[in-house]
């Protein structure tokens, strides 16, 4: 089935990747890149154009195929197939060969660092959405309409562009420690000695060290939180501002009855999305503390069992448990649409 | 304490709040907002402030003081970003090669992901079949598949079908890996669209392609540029899923290979770590401020539901 | 079949984007391109066993090697592909234990990986089958030019996958010769000397501030505490001699027994010790919070004048400039035994695994085997090999040097990296895990009966 998706792209683009050695040149990649979009483009402006044009009977049915089949398929080859797989695997030993029934799950809470991994995993899960959802909505509100505004998006927004692992290196740096007799490198701790406190070793002394991780990942999200509230507010018809404000509604109450109601999609929408990222979670983990002290979470641990300690059951069983944690998500989702259609 | 009733439901103020009054607090309260904001501005961009400022200190001054003390402990250099940038060798080119593998990668690795969520989207949205709600609930629980479990299994296909370790290979993989989440997005906006809007357009006789391009494509184009930004992100970011299709081989990798790699074999090395950091930034920020003028108000996406 | 046609589709599509990059970069060093003649070059006369491909070839290789040290791995067979005709595609990232297993399961494995531990490589072997045991000419090498001991480290349920390629000393002691001098402390020949003069360092007078004798860092990302298990390793073949030790690295001696313990006793002597560590940085938990190899800096401070760690030190950024000689900057020596002129030592070493054995993939194995490898590699510096054919006086700096004769020495009782011959649940997980907690205050029977839980069983 993926052949027939991607064959014809591939062995449209095979003389361009295959081309002798010899003869290449440095326009050869970007030769590649223009053969690929236009393909691409080709292909799927030729489908949408077929489907248009077939036969009444079929053209519902033609271009439901056409707009939703593409994805579909790539997703069940892509991620559908290895989840299912992964679910299975959590049942066999590490060499994937003897069944094993519920015994990976049952080392799992059975491991005490196991099951501070999944209390670890819940703590991100609860704090990491809240708090940059409040954080990115409230400076997005404060610089709505400011002088500047795209500068101050911008530095808000910036923690994003940087890879996972960019800002962890970024927050070692913040948290770095040195001796209380010795001049201080990280910020924290200098601020710490300046206030006469005695300089602290922010990752590693539990359970503290979850949170400090935990600061990263709000700091990062929160640009993703402000930019899309931020167009949700702009998208807010004047007229209904400008109504709040006639009736002599205070900030406060603009907030409460015009600009939450107007951005309540895309609030499910953020909620969300930081939800389902703080479960993945693992580059952030894995640079600052490696996992160590107590702050390991499920993505980490599935990583590292699956990949380092060479145990794929065991890491799919991890795998499996994200499933389970992502499944309230998907059930409040659920009833926002319910209620959405009935509105509608 | 008079004033309990009001902070327990400040939404129910009485109406008969005097004019003056009512001018008096927004001001407090822009103020107090202004307060807030830069706050939250100073605080967000310290830490990079930091960062930025020690990728211009000589490494020995890095590791034995702070970079706030810069004046006391004075030494600039732009060797940091000279090396970064310039560095080649028997087994790496210069960082030029690797930025055009990143681009390479990732206007593809945006733009496919982004074109089929749009017709996704728009499907699931608007063109009514059964099973649909069912099947985009899993279509965007997908997103918390590990990325890590489903690269072997992507890896044999492609082996099976003979691009691995070719451009297209990391570019199909990016497709995928990206659809649920922008699929997610843009059927949230796309879905907020008036009714009306599409009703009418069909009653006079408008296909779904019609509506498509006609339609929805103009109305979401704030839409398209955020999820763009987020898409275009994680691919320029990434550096597991380039690693493992495109074979790794130090030709194809991007930039955020050869960074990770110039932190040397197993030590790590601040200053280059710092350097590199802002020549990887640099070109994202780039997009965003060029995308900024696209978030702007009067379009009706994301506009209150009907 | 399928697999090598994919990998060669793979490979031509690198060559390409490879030429490509040169050309964009305005670098002439395109042999690739060029030496597609077999006519025999000048200085070829080590290389006509390898034979010359007309086809000119590529042949992958990855590993974690990365930065200057790859630069001079790619260096070291410039000669050979000249003389050859084979291209060698070089890949270095940090993520390549991770990877390596997935491209052997997805079918994209490179010819040749160069795999950091025993461990990884059986486990790679095992798990995926997709590693071809070494060609007749490889161990026709091996048996040449390496001890039976290294032999072994490659060879999996009796059959010969790998050959050695690079080694490493592990235990040296470095310190800056002119603060010793100035302490007036003799380079220590037993243990208890090295405690005697650590604490007449402790409590000398003049000391400057945060001055503590030893610095140590733990923190190595995903795989932070593995210095720790290098400083165990050291006292467990110290205290107790190779047979405990090799029965400790398979399993049959506990962690929780007391001859471990005694090596985590006296590990912690130094370590746990608040009055010893860790100079210049902090107090004990800093250890666990300092970059390893970063943690070497305050000896030229002279806030700190111990530091353990490998003979690999001196390729480290940290020590970039410095000059490493029994005068210079800093020097080292091999952390004494109880007796004095103990000979047991520790080390650990790179082994070349193929997953295919095409004429070109075997060439570049058979050639990597070689003496002359070694020698071409040593000289370019940073490095050593435990290569019989090695010239010890191709070594770049005295500790190389060094190093080199202590593996050459037959009456040296040399023994693998125990953590990289255990089971990767234990050698790359709890035991790197158990340091990190030990030395953040965890008590030392909780740890010890955590990674003997770990132990897989089987």
């Amino acid at each position: 089935m993926f052949e027939l998706a991607v064959g014809p792209v591939s062995r449209a683009l095979v003389p361009l990747v295959t081309r002798g050695v010899s003869e290449s040149h440095w326009w050869d990649k970007w030769l590649l890149l223009a053969g690929g979009v236009a393909v691409f483009i080709a292909v799927i402006g030729i489908i949408l154009f077929l489907a248009d044009k077939s036969p009444k009977k079929i053209r519902d049915w033609a271009q439901l195929l056409v707009f939703v089949g593409p994805s579909i398929l790539l997703l069940l080859v892509g991620l559908v197939y290895p989840a299912v797989r992964t679910i299975i695997l959590s049942a066999f030993d590490d060499k994937g060969t003897t069944f094993v029934g519920l015994s990976n799950y049952l080392w799992m809470v059975t491991q005490p660092s196991i099951v501070q991994t999944l209390i670890n995993t819940v703590i991100w899960v609860l704090i990491v959405p809240l708090a940059s959802v409040a954080f990115g909505l409230a400076y997005a509100i404060f610089i709505d309409k400011a002088r500047g505004e795209p500068v101050l998006k911008s530095l808000v927004f910036m923690p994003m562009a940087i890879s996972f692992v960019g800002a962890s290196v970024i927050w070692k740096f913040m948290y770095e420690y040195r001796g209380s007799e010795l001049e201080q490198i990280g910020l924290l701790n200098q601020i710490l000695v300046w206030l006469g406190f005695q300089p602290q070793q922010f990752l590693l002394n539990s359970p503290w060290n979850t949170f400090f991780l935990i600061i990263v990942m709000i700091w990062i999200q929160t640009g993703f939180a402000m930019v899309v509230f931020s167009a949700a507010i702009k998208g807010i018809p004047n007229e209904i501002i400008e109504a709040a404000k006639l009736d002599g509604a205070n900030a406060w109450q603009q907030f409460r009855n015009v600009t939450l109601p107007g951005i309540r999609g895309s609030m499910v929408v953020v909620l969300t999305t930081i939800s389902i990222a703080t479960l993945k979670v693992f580059d952030i983990v894995r640079t600052m503390t490696g996992g160590n002290y107590g702050t390991s979470v499920i993505a980490n641990e599935m990583y590292s069992q699956t990949f380092i300690q060479v145990q794929p059951g065991r890491g799919s069983a991890l795998a499996v448990v994200l499933f389970i944690l992502v499944l309230p998500i998907v059930i409040y989702n659920i009833r926002v649409m319910r209620k959405q259609k009935e509105i509608r | 304490m008079t004033t309990s009733a009001t902070i327990e439901s400040p939404d129910l103020a009485p109406a008969t709040i005097s004019v003056k009054a009512s001018k008096a607090k927004k001001k407090l309260t822009s103020r107090a907002a202004t307060i807030a904001a830069i706050v939250i501005a100073v605080f967000w961009t310290i830490p990079t402030f930091g960062l930025f400022v020690s990728s211009f200190r000589p490494a020995e001054l890095i590791t034995t003081t702070g970079w706030w003390t810069i004046f006391q402990n004075w030494g600039l250099t732009f060797d940091n970003y000279a090396e970064v940038l310039t560095k080649s060798g028997a087994s790496s080119a210069n960082l030029g090669v690797y930025f055009v593998n990143s681009l390479i990668i990732t206007i593809p690795g945006t733009l496919f992901p982004m074109v089929l969520a749009l017709m996704a989207a728009y499907a699931f949205a608007w063109i009514p079949f059964k099973g649909r709600d069912i099947i985009f609930i899993v279509v965007f629980a997908l997103q918390v598949v590990p990325l890590q479990l489903a690269l072997v299994p992507l890896l044999q296909i492609f082996s099976a079908s003979g691009i691995a370790g070719t451009f297209p290979a990391v570019w199909i993989a990016h497709t995928i890996f990206g659809l649920p989440l922008t699929i997610f997005l843009l059927h949230n906006f796309i879905s907020e669209i008036p009714g009306e809007v599409i009703e009418a357009a069909k009653v006079d006789g408008a296909s779904h392609t019609q509506v498509f391009f006609r339609i929805i494509l103009p109305l979401t184009v704030p839409a398209i540029a955020s999820v763009f930004i987020f898409q275009f992100l994680w691919v320029w970011n990434d550096l597991l899923v380039a690693l493992v299709f495109s074979g790794g081989t130090s030709d194809v990798a991007p930039l955020t290979l050869r960074l990770a790699q110039m932190t040397g074999t197993l030590g790590s090395s601040w200053q280059l770590l710092t350097a590199g950091a802002f020549v990887a930034i640099a070109l994202p920020l780039v997009v965003f401020f060029s995308l900024q003028r696209f978030f702007v108000r009067g379009l009706l996406a994301g506009s209150t539901k009907g | 079949m399928k697999h090598v046609k994919t990998t060669r589709r793979l490979i031509s599509t690198a060559a390409m984007v490879g030429a490509v990059g040169l050309v964009l970069v305005g670098c002439s060093s395109g042999d690739a391109a060029e030496s597609q003649s077999a006519a025999p070059v000048a200085g070829c006369e080590d290389y006509g066993t390898y034979g010359t491909f007309t086809d000119n070839p590529n042949v992958a290789i990855s590993s974690t090697i990365v930065d200057t040290e790859a630069d001079n791995l790619v260096k070291s067979w410039e000669q050979f592909e000249k003389c050859t005709g084979i291209t060698i595609k070089y890949t270095g990232n940090k993520d390549f234990e991770s990877q390596i297993l997935q491209q052997a399961q997805g079918g994209t494995a490179p010819d040749i990986a160069l795999f950091p531990q025993p461990g990884l490589l059986a486990s790679v072997v095992n798990t995926t089958g997709k590693v071809v045991p070494a060609p007749d000419s490889v161990v026709a090498n091996i048996d040449k030019w390496w001890s039976a001991d290294w032999k072994g480290y490659g060879t999996i349920d009796g059959t010969v996958y790998a050959a050695p390629l690079m080694a490493s000393v592990k235990g040296y002691i470095w310190y800056s010769p002119a603060d010793l001098k100035a302490r007036g402390i003799e380079i220590p020949t037993t243990l208890d000397e090295l405690m005697a003069d650590t604490e007449a360092m402790a409590t000398a007078s003049d000391n400057p501030k945060g001055y503590k004798p030893w610095c140590a860092g733990m923190e190595s990302g995903a795989a932070s505490g593995w210095p720790g298990t290098d400083w165990i390793e050291d006292y467990v073949l110290r205290l107790n001699g190779p047979d405990v030790y090799d029965q400790w690295a398979s399993g049959t001696t506990k962690f929780n027994s007391d001859e471990i313990k005694k090596a985590f006793t006296g590990v912690g002597d130094i370590l746990l010790n608040p009055d010893y560590v860790n100079g210049g940085i902090g107090n004990v938990k800093s250890i666990n919070s300092s970059a390893w190899a970063d943690a070497i800096a305050p000896i030229a401070q002279g806030t700190c004048s111990f530091y353990h760690g490998a003979s690999f030190m001196a390729a480290q950024s940290a020590l970039e400039g410095k000059d490493i000689s029994e005068n210079g900057d800093l020097y080292a020596f091999m952390l004494p035994g109880t007796e004095a002129d103990a000979n047991a030592v520790t080390g650990a070493g790179e082994f070349v695994g193929a997953f295919n054995n095409d004429p070109a993939t075997v060439a570049v194995q058979t050639y990597l085997s070689s003496d002359t490898w070694a020698n071409n590699r040593v000289k370019l510096g940073g490095v050593i090999s435990a290569n019989k054919g090695l010239d010890p006086a191709n070594a770049d700096s005295p500790i190389s040097e060094q190093s080199v004769k202590i593996l050459q020495d037959p009456n040296t009782t040399f023994r693998f990296d125990a953590s990289d011959a255990m089971p990767a649940a234990v050698g790359s997980g709890s035991f790197w895990t158990g340091i990190v907690n030990w030395i953040n205050g965890d008590s030392l029977d909780s740890v010890l009966s955590a990674i003997d839980s770990s132990w897989p069983a089987s």
